[in-house]
């Protein structure tokens, strides 16, 4: 592993390990650029993960504090806890379910195709689906997404059966196994998927990607990339001409250190990323670094979500296997007719008895709530997963009232749901109870929004610097060697899990710093 | 991680007292009656003949030691537990985990004082009967909980069994959960696709295992 000097201005700074920050540290080695990569979380392993979900919680999740706002129903159930994230080495795909779609074409235009939608802040993604295509091909190769590159589909398990006869039986005409980051056989010194049931708590088999065991060593083995675990950034610093200078983070043991660089890519996960420019302020960027705007830490998004879980007569077991066993996405189009602009999925999902105790009615008691834990093992499960609408109010801001450890103000993240995601939220339930009662429940329970994991937009490109705070490669308009690495990134929301079109960014971005660092235009 | 079966499994000889999450199983009068001449606070009972959990004790007697509150506050929050989450056949070893976490909790004087004054209140609403399972139908628990539902003791409470009640092997057992599975070698030949009650997907939707 190389080791770099405080003092050595010519590295690649990059603000955390996960699908963006990790995947573009790897290209960056690769491409023969030295990369320090400073990491909040401490480094875990497949050995070291825990098959226990409260322990798993405690282990992986981001829980340094965070205020809510707003009017979703997560600032109510869990006011701390905007977001279900994680503060390890890997990041967030150390939990994610491995569901890996590429975005429709229409999604990059949603302003064009949806028009005008009251109170929102649609806008036309900088790049097309073109752009990104050779990008996807090459994440989907790199990830070894399933029903790509040759590989075969993973099995079903007892929840995807149950989502597939619902679904044939509601009309829907396309429910498989889904396009999945996780090893159906062998490949890339990684083993198949075990069914351990255990995809949130991170991999104990390694067969679902996560940068923490593929990208990080492949960028480790070139000697040209640095990773400092435990290491909590607190500001970047820009120089007399107005470029990113150093990162100023805490480190394991608690000091403050300053690494120069070159380059400074922030990837901290869309609540971390605005927090981290706004608390960059300066005499020369008064309200923020890269946010001459305004549009720092605006526009969050957190995708229209909701469960729906099925009570049956026989046993499902659906803690079983794969989380994201299955999918249906019949309604992923654009089809204004239902009532709202934009599409969603349905994708099956489990949850242990902990979880499930704390999340199908967050708050409820009494017989209504025990009915549902009683028949535990005869439940089946799907999880909504929509475009919501980008609002300039639902932002991200630092609450000046509240400090974390190192005593920095923290993000408070503020969300109201948009009329469209309310309306697109209820089709979706209706749809998933339909599904569950063509497969025979006797009882259908519609779960609020989890914490979000998918934390999109606050930093978002655009064409143009007046809407936007980062241009189509991430760069932002204000600070030329200051780019955005990672879902803060995302224009609008689209209907897919966001994964794989991080990390198709993030590969895309490589280019453009490699060439730009070549061109000595950064 | 392996987790312990929250039942202590030990020799009876050897049992001292309380570690941990266990429940020590009570093998004998005799043990027991030198925890009440201790002057501490028990929670005990017998486990039901060939349930799930009492097939995962070595023995059917449980009890659970208390610090920090008394036996009517512990006997009070145990009637609260099984009145916010009514699970008629689970046992009463498994809400007393949740009381015993309660009252690790009350280490803190104030979480003590808000007990004290929850407890009051339950029973102020019960005419002084909360504790007496006999006196009180389920659904006048349920109208005096609603009613006192915003109240710190009861949020304490119901916050407390969220995380205790169904985060325990015996929980486990009892809902049908099977919790650990990477030592076992997960599910992929233990069931992961055993369900015959509805007909298979064709494999261009579910293929089989590679």
């Amino acid at each position: 592993m190389a080791k770099f000097d405080y003092n050595d201005d010519s590295v690649v700074v990059i603000v955390g390990s996960g699908a963006g920050g990790g995947t573009l540290a790897n290209e960056l080695c690769q491409k023969g650029v030295k990369v320090v990569v400073l990491e909040a979380g401490k480094r875990q392993s497949s050995a070291t993960f825990i098959n226990d979900e409260w322990k798993s919680f405690g282990q992986l999740a981001w829980t340094d504090k965070r205020t809510t706002s707003g009017n979703w129903r997560v600032a109510k159930d869990f006011p701390e806890l905007p977001a279900w994230v994680c503060k390890t080495v890997g990041g967030t795909t150390t939990h994610w379910a491995g569901a890996s779609l590429r975005f429709h074409d229409h999604e990059f235009k949603a302003r064009t195709i949806y028009g005008s939608v009251d109170q929102a802040n649609l806008l036309d993604w900088p790049i097309t689906l073109a752009d990104l295509e050779p990008y996807y091909a090459r994440a989907e190769n790199k990830m070894g997404v399933t029903h790509t590159n040759g590989i075969p589909g993973l099995p079903g398990n007892n929840n995807f059966k149950i989502m597939y006869d619902g679904a044939t039986k509601v009309g829907y005409k396309s429910c498989n196994t889904g396009h999945m980051a996780i090893n159906s056989r062998p490949r890339a010194g990684r083993g198949r998927c075990m069914q351990l049931g255990f995809c949130f708590q991170g991999c104990k088999s390694g067969a679902k990607w996560s940068t923490l065991y593929t990208e990080i060593p492949a960028g480790e083995a070139t000697g040209r990339l640095e990773l400092r675990p435990e290491s909590h950034v607190m500001r970047i610093e820009t120089n007399a001409a107005g470029k990113a200078s150093s990162v100023v983070y805490m480190d394991a043991d608690g000091k403050q250190q300053r690494q120069r660089a070159r380059v400074v890519c922030v990837a901290g996960n869309s609540i971390e990323t605005p927090r981290l420019l706004l608390l960059s302020e300066s005499s020369k960027h008064p309200d923020g670094l890269a946010n001459s705007s305004g549009q720092v830490g605006r526009n969050y998004m957190r995708h229209t979500t909701g469960s729906v879980f099925g009570v049956f007569k026989e046993p499902v077991h659906f803690y079983r296997g794969t989380v994201m066993a299955g999918i249906v996405t019949d309604e992923a189009g654009f089809n204004p007719k239902r009532g709202f602009a934009g599409g969603y999925e349905l994708e099956t999902i489990s949850l242990g008895l902990p979880f499930a105790a704390a999340f199908f009615d967050p708050g409820a008691w009494g017989s209504d709530f025990t009915y549902y834990m009683d028949n535990y093992a005869n439940t089946a499960g799907m999880w909504i997963v929509g475009e919501d609408m980008p609002h300039e109010s639902n932002r991200v801001t630092l609450n000046h009232d509240v400090k974390d450890q190192v005593g920095l103000p923290v993000a408070n993240v503020h969300y109201d749901d948009h009329p469209n995601d309310i309306a697109m939220r209820d089709h979706a339930y209706k749809q998933g109870e339909a599904i569950y009662a063509a497969a025979g429940a006797t009882k259908t329970l519609r779960t609020p929004p989890y914490p979000s994991t998918h934390n999109l937009g606050t930093c978002r490109m655009s064409a143009k610097g007046s809407d936007g705070v980062c241009n189509k490669h991430g760069q932002t308009f204000d600070v030329p060697n200051l780019f955005i690495s990672d879902g803060s990134q995302f224009t609008t929301s689209a209907a897919e899990n966001p994964t794989l079109t991080i990390v198709s960014l993030a590969i895309r971005q490589s280019d453009y710093i490699a060439n730009q660092m070549k061109r000595r235009s950064i | 991680m392996p987790k312990a079966i929250p039942i202590a499994i030990v020799a009876a000889e050897t049992l001292t007292g309380s570690t941990g999450d266990a429940i020590p199983a009570i093998p004998s009068a005799r043990v027991s009656r030198r925890h009440f001449l201790k002057g501490s606070v028990v929670l005990s009972g017998l486990l039901v003949a060939g349930t799930p959990i009492a097939l995962l004790a070595p023995s059917r007697a449980w009890a659970v030691e208390l610090s920090h509150i008394d036996q009517n506050q512990a006997d009070a929050i145990m009637v609260l537990a099984r009145t916010l989450y009514p699970h008629k056949t689970l046992s009463d070893a498994v809400y007393a985990l949740a009381v015993k976490d309660v009252d690790a909790k009350a280490a803190d004087p104030k979480t003590i004082d808000v007990i004290k004054t929850g407890v009051a209140k339950l029973n102020d609403a019960a005419s002084g009967k909360w504790n007496d399972t006999a006196s009180l139908s389920d659904a006048q628990r349920t109208s005096i909980v609603e009613a006192n539902q915003t109240d710190p003791f009861v949020q304490l409470v119901r916050g407390q069994c969220v995380t205790s009640l169904y985060n325990n092997d015996m929980a486990f057992a009892h809902f049908g959960y099977e919790g650990e599975a990477f030592s076992k070698g997960g599910y992929v030949y233990r069931g992961f696709n055993d369900l015959t009650w509805l007909p298979n997907p064709p494999a261009d939707a579910s293929p089989p295992v590679a």
